[in-house]
């Protein structure tokens, strides 16, 4: 009975196979992994100072100090759906403190783990409670929403979005497609800074959209990532979702803090369901439990008190909004240095919509092997879909990605 | 676009008053709802040993000083950029340290697949997940009683589920016969939760000799150990011998599956640190086994919060804070057991019939003292003691101050 393990019967995971990166994480793993000192990481959307170094923002450090020093505090559970100051001023963040769904009490907010959970918890409701399993993604969309919904349980098929010729929005084609879905889909919409295009609808076709969805009763689930990190202005990145919630009709909405508070690994990020009535947000809370408690319990409380801390303290908002500004702008002004050293080098092509779209990336147009012949010639590290993240960028870096490019468009195999 | 499948309803849903009429208010949760009972009661005199969280003798929530000084050390100083879907490297190496043994063969060869979880409750749903996903025909085996949420977490992940006996109320004890009997008819390349130390809700631990039996079964019938360990330390004091059931079990030549939680031995409940590893073949496996793994986690949540992590990172690998470690969840444990003598001469000073002696023989966080429902009701409305209804009391809720109204309230309820 002295076996050792690889005499004995082989593992019961001997089937297994490895499985490939993910597509995104997997350019950092790439990056890391490259001994070349130029190197230049564009892939993770995370975003980064003009030095290339992340940025913990001020009134986050602030923040901690702040919670640090309390002893009072302690690392107890939060309950189930968390940390309930962070809920209600999460929700007044996105929705306006004179929401109708909040003044009216007709919303439920659970803290999630960021973006990923927070959809994630959604789509694993609405599994189990709504009644057309199906969910419509926007083409192209953020890769890892596809497994979200899966996992959960729902049906997923798209939207046209991106237009490929314009490099701007497929309006009409969305029109369509939306129109077309079976009456009372889930649509997911990116509320601002379309990640991986960075392009948003006006907020003329905004309506346009909004009526579509509503005349085929369809729900509306909103990601947000990016509020105020796209424009500068958290008013103005939460239009889009405040025109639906004034409408009196149901939606949801993901939000995360990962960007727009730098909270990245903190997991930070929270759940709205606005429904016609306050008697079934309670019962909807309630059932949001019982998808929660067998996932991971409650969610971690360290991020969580440090946006509640900010959202509640007018001077930490208020310099919370200057820092958020600063770096939208530092963002944008790299979109018009890239521009300029494209147009420089006579770059063949139109390179507008790299001033036009929104928010942290910029979809290049670059195929596949333009990309990987950047990746191998100039280490340039980014998704294969030719997204790239202008937050990644410099005044040192712009003319490498410039070059780049240029060799890339003129030279490499189409 | 293709056109989907005819949906379920051909109302247009805007047409109706409202998607979620039809949701109806979930039952609470059976544990955590005790609590929010008890923060809602006003009555000076309430006392929770309701929910399993530590708490000094003066009923305090504790955080423990080696974490305060980790916090200290980590302010200030990191980013806070994404973890790996994995987690933190070094914590997962410093988890399955602490599981396994430093010098672990399992580990010097490699052949562990580590990833860092949402706490115990994280690494029992992604385990859950993988276990689906790899081998969707095989079964869980869960014992009688467990935490309930157990069976939450099996269920949504849509496997099979199946109990064995554990618990025999007429001994307050193990049911070591029936517990064997019944692994004994599950089929081959079935997997079975057990908890590693401090069983959750009875306080009822094999013993070294009955670990033995069992691993010897699990070799000869093929099936899989999966340890649910939320009590490293806290339960004897001792971290390595809280293990040892993972270590019996390992010397056999196992390969396991363990998760571990940090919620309660570093106190670190609301931050949600817990590692799940498996062991796998060989370096290779443990390789795939991680990634595939990570391709569940990262539709869940993307990545582990930090925070948490590098609390435990920083206490285990710096030495003086692990030995303040020790010391701490000693006094933890100890306690407890302090608390537990405390209970049982109390009852038996009041002169009470029945026999109370499980108190000390059982181990942990919980005692589960054989009350029914009503009286368990009729402690919550006469004497307003909240625990849950399957007579769990959370004996870390226990201080000196209430020892004494707990025993004459349930020497009243069982008289």
């Amino acid at each position: 009975m002295e076996a050792t393990a690889s005499a004995a019967a082989a593992s019961v995971f001997d089937h297994l196979e490895q499985a490939p990166e993910d597509p995104i994480l997997g350019i950092t793993v790439a990056y890391n992994k490259d001994p070349h000192p130029g190197k230049v990481n564009l892939g993770v959307g995370a975003y980064r100072t003009e030095e290339g170094k992340p940025l913990i923002l001020n009134v986050v450090r602030r923040a901690e100090e702040r919670l640090l020093a309390d002893r009072s505090k302690n690392k107890e559970y939060l309950p189930i759906t968390g940390l309930a100051d962070f809920n209600k001023r999460s929700a007044m963040l996105i929705l306006g403190s004179d929401s109708p769904a909040v003044v009216e009490k007709r919303l439920v907010t659970a803290q999630c783990l960021s973006g990923t959970g927070s959809l994630r918890v959604g789509a694993e409701f609405l599994a189990r409670h709504y009644g057309v399993k199906l969910v419509f993604l926007p083409t192209p969309t953020w890769g890892n929403h596809f497994k979200v919904f899966m996992n959960a349980g729902l049906a997923v098929k798209t939207y046209r979005y991106y237009d490929n010729k314009t490099r701007g929005l497929d309006y009409e084609g969305m029109l369509e497609d939306i129109g077309a879905a079976p009456s009372g889909s889930v649509i997911l919409l990116h509320a601002c800074a379309h990640n991986p295009t960075g392009v948003d609808p006006t907020p003329q076709q905004w309506e346009g959209i909004r009526q579509a969805i509503r005349n085929r009763g369809h729900l509306p689930f909103f990601d947000s990532a990016y509020q105020g990190f796209a424009s500068g202005s958290l008013d103005k990145d939460a239009l889009a979702v405040r025109t639906f919630v004034a409408d009196g009709g149901e939606c949801f909405i993901a939000q995360s803090f990962a960007k727009n508070m730098g909270l990245y690994g903190e997991r930070v990020g929270a759940l709205s369901i606005v429904s016609k009535s306050s008697g079934v947000a309670t019962r909807v809370e309630s059932q949001l439990k019982l998808v929660i408690r067998p996932m991971y319990s409650n969610p971690p409380i360290h991020g969580a008190s440090i946006v509640a801390l900010v959202l509640g303290d007018g001077d930490l908002f208020s310099e919370w909004t200057v820092e958020l500004k600063g770096m939208a702008d530092r963002i944008i002004s790299m979109r018009h240095k890239l521009y300029d050293a494209l147009r420089a080098r006579g770059t063949p092509g139109d390179w507008t919509h790299i001033l036009k779209q929104i928010g942290m990336f910029s979809f290049t147009g670059l195929n596949k092997e333009q990309v990987q012949f950047m990746t191998r010639e100039y280490r340039i590290y980014m998704t294969l879909d030719g997204r790239i993240s202008m937050a990644g960028l410099s005044l040192k870096t712009v003319p490498l990605l410039a070059d780049a490019i240029h060799a890339a468009v003129t030279g490499a195999k189409a | 676009m293709s056109t989907a499948a005819a949906p379920a309803s051909s109302v247009p849903a805007g047409a109706r008053s409202g998607w979620w009429e039809a949701v109806q208010p979930a039952a609470r949760d059976p544990i955590l709802g005790v609590t929010e009972a008890f923060l809602a009661d006003s009555d000076p005199k309430k006392v929770n040993v309701g929910v399993g969280a530590y708490r000094n003798d003066e009923g305090k929530p504790v955080v423990l000083e080696c974490v305060r000084k980790a916090e200290q050390i980590i302010a200030g100083k990191q980013n806070m950029e994404y973890l790996p879907m994995g987690g933190l490297v070094k914590f997962n190496d410093l988890s399955v340290k602490l599981a396994y043994g430093d010098t672990a063969p399992v580990l010097e060869e490699k052949r562990v697949a580590a990833v860092q979880t949402l706490s115990g409750t994280g690494a029992c749903r992604l385990f859950a997940d993988f276990q689906k996903r790899f081998k969707p025909d095989s079964r869980i085996y869960i014992p009688v009683p467990t935490w309930a949420n157990h069976h939450n977490i099996w269920r949504d992940a849509r496997v099979e589920a199946h109990t064995f006996r554990y618990y025999k109320p007429s001994t307050r004890g193990l049911d070591f016969e029936g517990l064997m009997e019944d692994l004994k008819k599950a089929p081959e390349g079935s997997f079975v939760l057990l908890h590693a130390c401090a069983h959750n809700p009875t306080g009822v631990d094999p013993t070294a000799d009955q670990w033995k039996e069992m691993s010897q079964l699990f070799k000869s019938n093929r099936l899989f150990p999966f340890f649910d360990m939320a009590y490293q330390g806290f339960a004897s004091g001792d971290t390595v011998r809280d293990a040892q059931a993972i270590r019996i079990f390992m010397e056999d030549g196992h390969q396991l599956a363990c998760a571990q939680s940090f919620a309660k031995n570093m106190g670190l409940y609301g931050q949600r640190v817990g590692c799940l590893s498996v062991v796998c073949d060989n370096s290779q496996q443990a390789v795939n086994v991680k990634s595939q793994l990570q391709q569940i986690a990262r539709p869940m949540y993307s990545n582990p919060p930090l925070h948490g992590a590098q609390i435990v990172t920083t206490v285990l690998s710096d030495p003086e804070l692990k030995e303040q470690w020790y010391k701490e969840v000693k006094v933890m444990a100890d306690r407890i057991i302090g608390m537990r003598e405390a209970l049982k001469s109390n009852l038996e000073k009041l002169g009470s019939s029945l026999p109370w002696k499980h108190i000390t023989e059982q181990i942990g966080m919980f005692c589960y003292s054989g009350l029914t429902e009503d009286q368990v009701d009729r402690l919550t409305k006469e004497f307003h003691i909240y625990m849950t209804r399957n007579g769990r009391i959370s004996m870390a809720g226990v201080t000196t101050g209430n020892v004494e109204y707990l025993a004459n309230a349930i020497h009243e309820v069982t008289k």
